[in-house]
């Protein structure tokens, strides 16, 4: 290649590479910023004087520094329960012929199109008849449409490598089917269960539209914290991308952690 | 015999918690869904009797200019980004493939991430931060190339555009990453063999890597038409639909007709007719997508 079609590749890289970083960046340049800095016009590219003053504002008296633990205790109770769930049914389309299996399969993906409003609606009614309104619980439960047939998808993948012999060995060893599942089958399939695991937490993590229906003062989690600075003439940009930043963080580290997965998860494993 | 049938309950039980779970909060609700849908529900008047009134709300939804208008502002709006994502998608998975710069190819690749991994709600945020007529970088970076300062999110055609933009920087990360899981299934030899024939960058894309790119373009077209039918974090918290209902798409329409109008009757009427194109969507997906494994 010559030196210029070189040149020229480098900068288109280098130019896409700003392009996905850039309002990453302003995010956080922006929650470092003092709040004058932050208005001012022209803006300045980077904060001039970095404040952490934000940050301390809204974990502490803008009520995010609980938020974000709400998000917390539903990301993981989601993740914990779509797993019990999950990794049995998974284990069971990798390990298993039966009648209807493939129609089974179907139905798991099909969820990957529903469109959350679809069952924002009802889901609001029941969830109020049951006085299930503003409680972790009910996220928990309701983020299993999508947790769910995650972790089966990427479960049930990672099973199908497990070599059938271990099994039959586990056999002779006198380990029932149950034991094959939590001993055998487990342990060997660790690396995928963790990736699945990774995918449940960030997509809980990222939820908006259910908790914002169906979540109040007490149970509010970090999206919809976010979302109530936006109201007023005088917005807070500084403690709302403080804010932001401290949403994004957490899921940015898990998300380069499983990179390498980043699209099996969001094609359902169509595309490796 | 107590082997071969207690073998043949096995895979029942070990999925039989998931599929009830996912009966309970997946097609419970639906089905609760379709029965409100036949019925008058105002979540404001929860003493007026909740009659059954056969068709009437599919009908209403069906002759309202409204929802159809929000329709189209959906297609309308899948339009614009489909064609820049798969185009700056190719590009960036082209430039991924080649060889040599491997240092920033491999920075590249790991900032496609960022995008992917922002919560929506907080692209919404970004969005309207960058976007501010005042004090937004965009305006300023327009200015630095002498235009003048747009009011983004004041005016319908610059707010969809906005949204649409946002939308794109998020998405076509994911295009990039699919197409280049395409580019890498090509056989090697083949490849190299083409660039021997002395065929060019476009007759090697066109006749050699396009057959293996076709399966990811699909997927790609399937699951963005299915996302931007879903397409709500987004748009609620940068725009909340306006100015007017300049960027009100389909979901985060129903989203204001059940729960700021509160008419749950004809919204779960609008979540039906919507379910309907999500389940035709999926077969689709499944049909032309897992071909090897259906």
């Amino acid at each position: 290649m010559s030196r210029g079609a070189r040149l020229l590749r480098a900068a288109a890289i280098l130019a896409l590479t700003l392009f996905c970083l850039f309002p990453f960046y302003w995010m956080v340049a922006t929650s470092l910023k003092t709040t004058a800095e932050a208005l001012a016009s022209p803006p300045t590219l980077w904060p001039h004087a970095p404040t952490l003053e934000h940050y301390r504002v809204a974990l502490i008296d803008k009520g995010v520094g609980p938020s974000l633990v709400n998000s917390l205790i539903v990301a993981v109770g989601t993740t914990g329960l779509a797993l019990a769930l999950g990794l049995p049914a998974a284990y069971a389309i990798a390990r298993y012929e039966f009648r209807l299996k493939r129609d089974l399969w179907f139905w798991f993906i099909s969820h990957r199109m529903l469109s959350p409003i679809c069952v924002a609606l009802p889901f609001f009614l029941i969830a109020r008849s049951l006085g299930l309104i503003d409680t972790h619980l009910v996220l928990i439960l309701l983020y299993l449409t999508f947790n769910l047939p995650v972790v089966i998808w990427i479960c049930a993948d990672q099973f199908r490598s497990v070599p059938v012999e271990l099994d039959e060995a586990a056999v002779i060893d006198g380990l029932g089917r149950f034991g094959i599942f939590w001993r055998i089958a487990i342990p060997l399939a660790a690396p995928g269960i963790v990736v699945s695991a990774i995918f449940s937490f960030i997509f809980s993590w990222n939820e908006l539209l259910f908790a914002l229906i169906l979540t109040r003062a007490g149970t509010r989690t970090a999206p919809v914290a976010a979302t109530t600075f936006m109201s007023g003439y005088e917005l807070p940009w500084g403690e709302i991308m403080a804010t932001g930043t401290l949403i994004v963080l957490p899921v940015t580290v898990f998300a380069l952690l499983v990179s390498r997965h980043l699209v099996r998860g969001l094609t359902m494993g169509a595309v490796k | 015999m107590t082997g071969a049938r207690s073998e043949r309950w096995t895979p029942v039980l070990f999925l039989a918690p998931a599929v009830v779970a996912l009966l309970a909060i997946g097609l419970y609700p639906l089905l609760l869904a379709l029965t409100t849908s036949f019925r008058t529900y105002l979540v404001a008047k929860p003493n007026l009797p909740k009659d059954f009134v056969g068709f009437a709300n599919y009908a209403a939804v069906l002759g309202d200019p409204t929802f159809w208008q929000a329709l189209g502002r959906t297609f309308l709006f899948l339009l614009v980004v489909l064609p820049i994502e798969l185009a700056v998608g190719l590009a960036i998975a082209l430039l991924l493939h080649q060889p040599g710069l491997s240092l920033l190819r491999a920075l590249l690749r790991l900032s496609l991430v960022i995008p992917l991994a922002t919560t929506f709600a907080v692209v919404g945020l970004i969005g309207r931060l960058m976007f501010n007529d005042q004090f937004g970088v965009v305006n300023h970076l327009l200015g630095i190339v002498g235009i003048a300062p747009v009011q983004w999110l004041g005016q319908p055609t610059t707010a969809f555009l906005a949204v649409a933009l946002m939308d794109i920087w998020q998405w076509t990360p994911f295009v990039a990453l699919v197409l280049l899981a395409g580019l890498t299934m090509v056989p090697a030899e083949i490849e190299e063999a083409a660039k021997l024939d002395a065929g060019g960058a476009w007759a090697i894309l066109r006749h050699i890597q396009l057959p293996f790119l076709l399966p990811g373009i699909t997927a790609v077209l399937i699951l963005r038409t299915a996302d931007i039918l879903k397409l709500f974090d987004l748009i609620f918290v940068m725009t909340r639909g306006g100015p007017g209902s300049a960027t009100e798409l389909i979901a985060v329409y129903i989203q204001r007709i059940g729960f700021r109008v509160f008419d749950q009757g004809i919204a779960s009427a609008q979540a039906i007719l919507l379910l309907i194109v999500t389940i035709v969507l999926s077969r689709l997906y499944i049909r032309l997508v897992y071909r090897e494994v259906a």
